[in-house]
This record gives structure tokens, sequence and C-alpha cells, in this order.
């Protein structure tokens, strides 16, 4: 790929890394673009006020403050009706949040891989069985059923609302890994294990998974992000964990206590606010496993600028020169924004 | 034909599996929900013996039963329409206020839906033909826009339109003071659009960013597919390449996936619903689980099930239809 460029074009998409290089580990793990910086500096931050905060803030259960102060000096995110400092509670739900978070993605990725990469591997009967689990439970609605078991549940810990959260939300994982899992069933590497006489967990852990990684990163990261929505949801409905803070219970407290009528914009924005920052933060870190999983998304885009810039300069050198090569092919003489047509975006793929 | 058949057993397997879920779940979790209701029951008023019957039967309290001859039962009241009593609207048979409250939720959800597809489409489509450009720069902060717990949006702009601004609304789905009831005028009309827009603004925001992504992630992949080239290479217009060429083969992953959507258009706003005090289905389900109705909070539940897999059969079916690879896959 980068042969065919001019060191000009190469210099210019040096923004855009080009893959061709890389081999082995190297290509399994995801380019350092600025999505995937921003998006493990956005995570970092978060796990780290979730880890430190609760250590340098005040106590998020003492009402010994005024209630419903303005954000201020001393009090950065104002209190509530009861005088909890928002900042506090946001540290200690920081902590709640991701723990809910992070159990119920680790629970919902091992049934996935239970149910689907099983499943995907050794067809037949068994494979029938657990994608009709699977499928049934894609297509039960998630909030609706958690909202019903967790109704039924008078007391409900951190983990058991996590648990819950996992368990309705495994089945999204399992239809991507069955599909890929599948189609790695049949290539010439895995053939020659079963050949070769290997046992089949065997396989499934040695061959197969690791071949599956990006793709369970990337179903993993979307877990956790899916999982502290659904408890934020359930928690705003009161039927969160009791006795816990979360990003979700304050929420729930804010509209309890009037924060929308009594103009405290402190109380609910800042939970919203980090729930939509770490779930951009780990999106983004997906971004950059997609394009692994996905060169196309990562290639095309590279290869459209290359062309594009190459168009730009040649017209500049040569003006007419490189109209008149693009006719031959009958490729309409396309503006410098347009799109790549026709021939130079062939060749860049067939590298690909 | 072998195609059809195994979607349609598909979904036979899952209505029983969702019926019976439904049956199992208030007789596997911990706690005694009769007692409870049957409490507060007794404070509003006598009971009749045949509701207590059938709530007892709902709860799994029905002691003198087998489980086999309960959950045969369940199934004879549930072919006769029978879902119970409300316990908040006592004695209002659990069916009818489901009755009421679908027609509101169906409009807003399955309105705000289809603006939201359609946006969503169409602008992830011009990023795809845009790519290696300076739009995709601009594509990861829709993330963003999916990242947003979409109840808190409603909360934002509530607090922004409704009570800051008050341009806008904070509850319900009409103003109750002007009328008593919905009724066909187009007074009424204008008070439920008017009503209706913060509610699906909410829904278009937090879920417009997923359609866009998608579509332009398709599109990425489309354009440089070989046909692509060809098209391009024959001299068509780039208009014509962008919309029959890639657009049209890019779209069919998203329309399977518009067809999920509309299948959970019922249970996709719950909260939402919550929020702005907007009288549908998610509205009637958090009531229920507040007052611990459980016969309306199964009745709810059971009837979200049923739409989602009604919807996903006829987006199936559909489907197959559109794409004839689907029948052949597999």
């Amino acid at each position: 790929m980068t042969d065919t460029r001019t060191p000009d074009t190469a210099a210019a998409t040096a923004a855009a890394p080009s893959p061709a290089k890389r081999s082995g580990v190297r290509q399994m793990m995801p380019s350092m673009s600025g999505k995937f910086l921003t998006g493990l500096v956005l995570i970092g931050a978060i796990v780290l006020f979730a880890i430190v905060g609760p250590w340098i803030t005040q106590d998020p259960r003492s009402s010994a403050n005024d209630p419903m102060l303005p954000p201020q000096p001393g009090h950065w995110l104002g209190t509530t009706s009861l005088g909890y400092d928002v900042l506090a509670q946001l540290a200690e739900g920081a902590r709640g949040s991701l723990i809910v978070g992070v159990t119920a993605g680790v629970v919902a990725i091992v049934l996935a891989l239970l149910l689907g990469v099983v499943g995907g591997y050794l067809r037949g009967w068994t494979d029938e069985v657990l994608s009709l689990i699977t499928g049934i439970m894609l297509v039960i609605p998630g909030l609706p059923l958690m909202i019903v078991v967790a109704s039924y549940l008078e007391v409900r810990s951190l983990w058991v609302v996590a648990l819950i959260l996992g368990v309705t939300a495994f089945a999204g994982p399992a239809v991507v890994l069955r599909s890929q899992a599948r189609s790695l069933r049949v290539r010439d590497y895995v053939s020659a294990a079963r050949v070769a006489g290997e046992k089949t967990p065997r396989i499934i852990l040695v061959e197969v998974l690791p071949n599956l990684l990006p793709l369970l990163a990337s179903q993993f990261l979307f877990a956790i992000v899916l999982a502290i929505l659904g408890e934020a949801g359930l928690s705003y409905l009161g039927l969160g964990p009791n006795g816990s803070i979360t990003w979700g219970t304050m929420l729930n407290e804010a509209q309890g206590g009037g924060a929308l009528t009594r103009g405290a914009w402190w109380w609910f924005v800042p939970p919203g606010l980090m729930i939509a920052a770490f779930g951009t933060g780990l999106s983004l870190v997906n971004f950059a496993i997609d394009e692994i999983i996905n060169p196309k998304l990562r290639l095309a885009p590279a290869a459209a600028k290359s062309v594009r810039e190459a168009r730009k300069a040649g017209r500049d050198k040569l003006g007419r020169g490189s109209s008149s090569a693009t006719s031959d092919v009958s490729v309409p003489a396309a503006d410098a924004d347009g799109p790549a047509p026709g021939r130079p975006g062939q060749k860049e793929r067939v590298d690909v | 034909m072998k195609f059809y058949l195994r979607r349609i057993g598909f979904y036979a397997v899952t209505l029983w599996a969702a019926i019976s879920l439904n049956f199992f779940i208030p007789r596997l979790l911990p706690g005694d929900p009769f007692t409870i209701l049957m409490a507060k029951l007794q404070r509003s008023g006598g009971i009749p013996a045949g509701t207590e019957n059938t709530i007892r039967l709902l709860l799994g309290a029905a002691e003198d039963q087998t489980l086999w001859e309960q959950y045969v039962t369940y199934w004879g009241n549930l072919f006769q329409g029978n879902l119970g009593v409300s316990v908040t609207n006592f004695p209002a048979p659990v069916t009818e206020l489901i009755g009421d409250a679908l027609p509101w939720t169906l409009g807003l959800v399955g309105t705000a839906t289809i603006i939201s597809f359609v946006l969503g489409i169409g602008l992830g489509a011009l990023a795809g033909w845009k790519r290696g450009t300076w739009v995709d720069s601009l594509v990861p902060s829709t993330t963003m826009l999916q990242s947003l717990p979409y109840f808190w949006v409603a909360l934002v702009l509530i607090f922004g339109f409704a009570v800051t601004l008050q341009w806008f609304p904070i509850i319900g789905a009409y103003d109750v003071f002007t009328f008593n009831g919905p009724e066909w005028s187009w007074a009424f009309v204008g008070s439920v659009l008017y009503h209706a827009f913060l509610p699906a603004l909410t829904i278009v925001i937090s879920s417009v960013g997923g359609w866009l992504l998608g579509m332009r992630n398709m599109m990425v992949s489309t354009l440089s597919e070989d046909y692509v080239t060809t098209a391009e290479a024959k001299g068509l217009r780039p208009r014509r390449v962008f919309t029959t060429y890639a657009m049209r083969n890019a779209a069919l992953p998203s329309l399977a996936g518009f067809g999920v959507s509309l299948g959970f258009v019922v249970a996709g706003s719950l909260v939402m619903e919550q929020v702005f005090t907007y009288p549908g289905i998610g509205k009637l389900m958090i009531t229920a689980v507040r007052n611990n109705d459980y016969a309306l909070m199964q009745g709810v539940f059971l009837v979200i099930t049923l739409a989602v897999l009604a919807a996903l059969f006829l987006m199936d079916l559909i489907y197959g239809f559109l794409d004839p690879r689907t029948r052949h896959h597999d």
C-alpha cells in the first residue's frame, strides 16, 4: 500500500496510520489515533476519580451542610436538598456505577462466550439449543424484564443488580461472537488442529478464542456501557441497589427532591454527564478496535483521502495533464473535494 | 419456504418461553407478593372470590393446586384475555388499562423512531460519502449522543425548555385543564403535538447517533465494493452512484435494525415516559411497580413482549423478501 504512494501523500496521510507494516501482535493492538487516546484519557480520569475521589471529598451522606447550595468554593458542585455534597456523592456514585457496569459486563461476556462461541464452534444440536436460548433472550425486552425481576426482589445489593443486568444483556454479544466463531471454525488452521487430534476445549481456547479477542474486547466495553445505562434507568425508577450510591440513584433523588422545579441543575446534570463521558470514552476505544476488526473502515477513508490529495497535488503541478489521464478511463472529472472515483481507489484497495 | 418455517417455529417457541417466563418469575423469586397485594386490596374494600383466585394463581400462591394445574389454568385465563385485575385502579381489568395506554406509546415513540431513523440514515450516508474528509473527525462525536442516558436528556430538556424558558409543558400528553379526555378536534390534536414535542425530541437526540454511525460505516464498506468502482468507471453521475449503488445496499443492515427498533417501540422508552408523566405503557408499568400492582405489571410485561415478537416476526418476513440472501443463508 505504501509503495504505491508518493512520499508527499504518505506524509499527508500520516495522521491516518498506515497499517501495511504492522504485523503480529502490533496488528491486534489499536492504533494510537486521537480517538483512541481521548477515549483512554476519559476512561482513566473517571476510574481515577472513582478510586481517589471518595478519599478526598467529604462523607457523601453527611447532611451537616446547608441544603440546595449552588456550586461554590467548598462545595464545588453544590449540595442537595438534604445537604449532601454533590461532588462527594458523584465520587461515591462513580464507584457504585463502575462496579455495577464492570461486573455486569463480565457476567454478560462470560455467558456470551459460553453460549455463543461454544455453540458456534460445536454446531449441531448443541448450537440449535444454545442459539435458541440466545434468540429468546435477544427478543425479550431487557429493561421491562429487569424491572419485573427487580420489583420482586425487595433487598437488592449492588451485586444482585449487576447480576440481573448481566444476565439480561448477554444475548447481543452472544449473537456477534457466535457468527464469528462459525466463520473461524472452517479456517484451515482450525481444521488442522482438529485433524491433529486436539481436544475440542483446547481448540476453542487456544485456536479460536485468541482470534476473537478484538471482537470480545469491543463487546465487553459495549456491555459495560449498556449496564451502566441500564443501572441508571433502574435506579432512577427506584429499583436500583438499596443503600448504595450510584449515578442512577443520584438522578432518582434529584427527581424526588424537586431539583428540576427548584432549578438545582448542579444536582442532576453532573451524574448524567459522567455517564455520558464514560460511555463516550469506552465508545472511542471501541472505534479503534472496530477499525482492527473491519480494516475497510480504516483503509477506505485513508485511501479516499490520499487519492484526493494526490489529485490535488497533480492538478497543481500538471494542470490539464491529470484531467486528460482520468478521461482515458472515462471517469468524469470529479472536483477535488469529491469522493475517490474508479481507478486510483482500486489500486489502493488491491493491497488490502 | 424452509426459511419461513424456521422463523415461524422460532417465534412460536419464543412466544411459549416468554409466556412461561411470565408465569415462573413470581414463583422463582423470593418474597411474598400475594400477601402484600391482598393486604393492599383489603384496605380498599372487599374482594370478590373470583378476583382473589385469579391473583392467587398469577402470583403462585395457590397451594391447593399442583404447579402443572396452575400452569394449565394460567394458559386458560390467557386465552380468555384475562390478565387479572389492577389494584391501583381497582377493579379495572388489566387489559383495559393497557388498551388505554398503548396508543399513546405507539404514536409518540413510533413517530419519533421513524424521524430518527430517516434523519440518521440520511446524515450517515452523507458522512460515508465524504469519507476521508473533515467529516470523519465529526463522526466520533455522535457516540457522545449515544452514551447519554435518554431519561437524563429528558430531564435536561424539561429543565431548559419547560421549567426555565416555559416554552413547553412539563407533564402529560395533552392539556388536562382544557380537555376532559381524548376527543377528535383540531385543538386537541394541536395540544397532543405540543405536549409530544419534548418527549419526541428526547428520543431523536438519543437514538439518531446510532443510526448515523451504523449507516456511515456500512456506506464506507459499500463504497469500496467492486460494483461501486465499476459504476464510477462507467461514468455514472456521482449522484446516481450515491443513491442507487451505494446507499441502497448500505441501508440494508440499518433497515433490519430499524425493524428491531420498531419492535422495541413499546418497550423502548419506559423511563422517558415516567420523566414526562406521559400516559403510555411505560408510565403504566412504573405505576404498577410503585404500587406493588403485580397483576398489572405482569400484564404490561407480557403485552410488551408480545408486541416485540409480533413486530419482529413481521419484519423478518418483510426482510426475507427484501434481501433474498437472508433466506438462503444458514
